[in-house]
């Protein structure tokens, strides 16, 4: 764990820290959170970094961003576990986990070959339940139910 | 506006169903009444059917509507590959309703979503089916007196079956037991049984038909297909088991009718078809009267 500090990326003056992202959901989460996309902002992450929970966890710093709550919700698909730290002057004014969003729009594909979300351009629509420990997503159109590891999160 | 699309049985309370039943017993009385005069209705089949295209054709003109649409995408702009969205925007412009079959599941739901008129959907894939669903409590209603206290059973292909499912869900408010009877490849779901567990219902499964129907108030048949199993040699094992036999029924109830989903292929003898506990044409015909009630409530003209 000492290790740890010494490869992880440097503090940020304000902005949020999202931190214990299972190592192989980094990219996901960059993609969730348009990440990929921001002019402006510095965003740094490490990758691959050893944790006593996860086994290998990713960490992300977006400096100058404030996430609207329902947009950082979106992780909790790849990332259940994740945990925010909203920083302000160099100081964490704000811990906060993720919690799986009621309903899941326009980022996961229904594992039904014959439903018409497959066939037309059409956002996806699930409802979400948890049952033992798995996120399952129920699609709005076909009714079918889609396990978190077939929903291939975009 | 509240949406007055029908795409689900889930889209309709005990009160709705109940007024379906009203609805339909008078215009079983009175078939013939102009109350579309001057609607259309758009029939959009995006696959084949028989009897769900004609009894609702059939339900339109004897209410003095005029319909429109197609029982075969071929020589429509679906085969240049019209979009369905693009189908259905059109054709709310030219239309006051739709009914709709498609072969993709969720299809019907989209459509009510992007329609500027009412959908009724007349079965989407392995998906809904809620007209049959109703024609089959008014067929309980009508041949019962009541839908309350009674013994359903239900034989054959209770895994994929979807009007089995509907039936199960819109039976659940009227206090039923239920019976199933179903080779162990084509059981019923385990979230229907929990569903009926939830809401202290009583059921029994069984594999074999007799004795287990001999208490039923409604013997529900559906067809046991062979592509519905992996290994034909299991298929080959039940195909003459869930077949009902005249000679089954002498000693079921007095009051016990038997209902089929139709089309029947063996599964009921075709001598039981002078019985008169044999229900599945009069079935049929309650179709009509069922999807005018349907209509009607859809279009708000009651």
């Amino acid at each position: 764990m000492e290790n740890e500090k010494v490869l992880s990326v440097s503090a940020i003056e304000n902005g949020t820290v999202i931190d214990h992202i299972p190592a192989q959901s980094l990219f996901k989460v960059i993609s969730l959170l348009n990440l990929d996309k921001l002019a402006d902002n510095q965003v740094t992450f490490g990758y691959n970094l050893k944790s006593k929970q996860l086994g290998m966890k990713a960490i992300i710093k977006v400096s100058e961003k404030f996430f609207e709550d329902i947009e950082l919700d979106k992780i909790a698909l790849v990332a259940p576990n994740a945990k925010l730290n909203i920083i302000k002057n160099y100081n964490v004014v704000e811990k906060r986990l993720v919690k799986v969003p009621e309903k899941v729009i326009g980022i996961a594909h229904c594992m039904n070959p014959k439903c018409i979300t497959n066939h037309e351009k059409i956002p996806t629509k699930f409802t979400t339940s948890t049952t033992g420990g798995n996120i399952v997503l129920r699609c709005c159109y076909c009714d079918k139910c889609t396990d978190i590891e077939h929903a291939e999160i975009f | 506006m509240k949406n007055r699309s029908l795409v689900a049985i889930s889209d309709y309370s005990k009160d709705d169903y109940l007024e379906i039943m009203e609805l339909a017993a008078q215009f079983e009385k009175n078939p013939v009444q102009k109350i579309l005069d001057g609607k259309v209705v758009a029939t959009l089949f995006f696959e084949p059917s028989t009897r769900t295209r004609l009894s609702f054709e059939s339900a339109v003109n004897r209410l003095g509507g005029k319909v429109l649409g197609f029982s075969d995408t071929s020589q429509t702009s679906v085969s240049k590959g019209e979009t369905l969205k693009d189908t259905i925007k059109m054709v709310s412009c030219y239309a006051d309703l739709i009914v709709m079959r498609h072969p993709l599941e969720g299809a019907a739901r989209y459509a009510s979503e992007i329609s500027k008129v009412p959908i009724i959907n007349a079965g989407d894939g392995a998906n809904q089916h809620p007209t049959q669903c109703l024609l089959d409590l008014y067929s309980i209603k009508k041949t019962q007196g009541t839908l309350d206290n009674l013994k359903i059973t239900m034989v054959g292909d209770l895994k994929y079956g979807r009007t089995v499912h509907s039936l199960l869900m819109a039976m659940s408010y009227f206090n039923p037991s239920f019976s199933f009877i179903a080779p162990e490849e084509l059981r019923l779901p385990d979230e229907y049984k929990q569903f009926l567990k939830q809401r202290n219902i009583k059921f029994e499964e069984h594999t074999e038909m007799a004795p287990n129907i001999n208490d039923a108030d409604i013997i529900y048949m559906t067809r046991v297909q062979r592509e519905r199993f992996a290994d034909p040699l299991e298929y080959e094992k039940v195909k003459n088991v869930y077949v009902l036999r005249n000679s089954m029924l002498d000693n079921t109830k007095p009051n016990v009718k038997i209902l089929h989903p139709l089309p029947r292929v063996n599964e009921i003898s075709t001598d039981v078809d002078d019985n008169p506990k044999a229900y599945y044409f009069e079935q049929a015909q309650n179709a009509v009267y069922t999807r005018q009630a349907i209509i009607c409530k859809t279009l708000q003209l009651l």
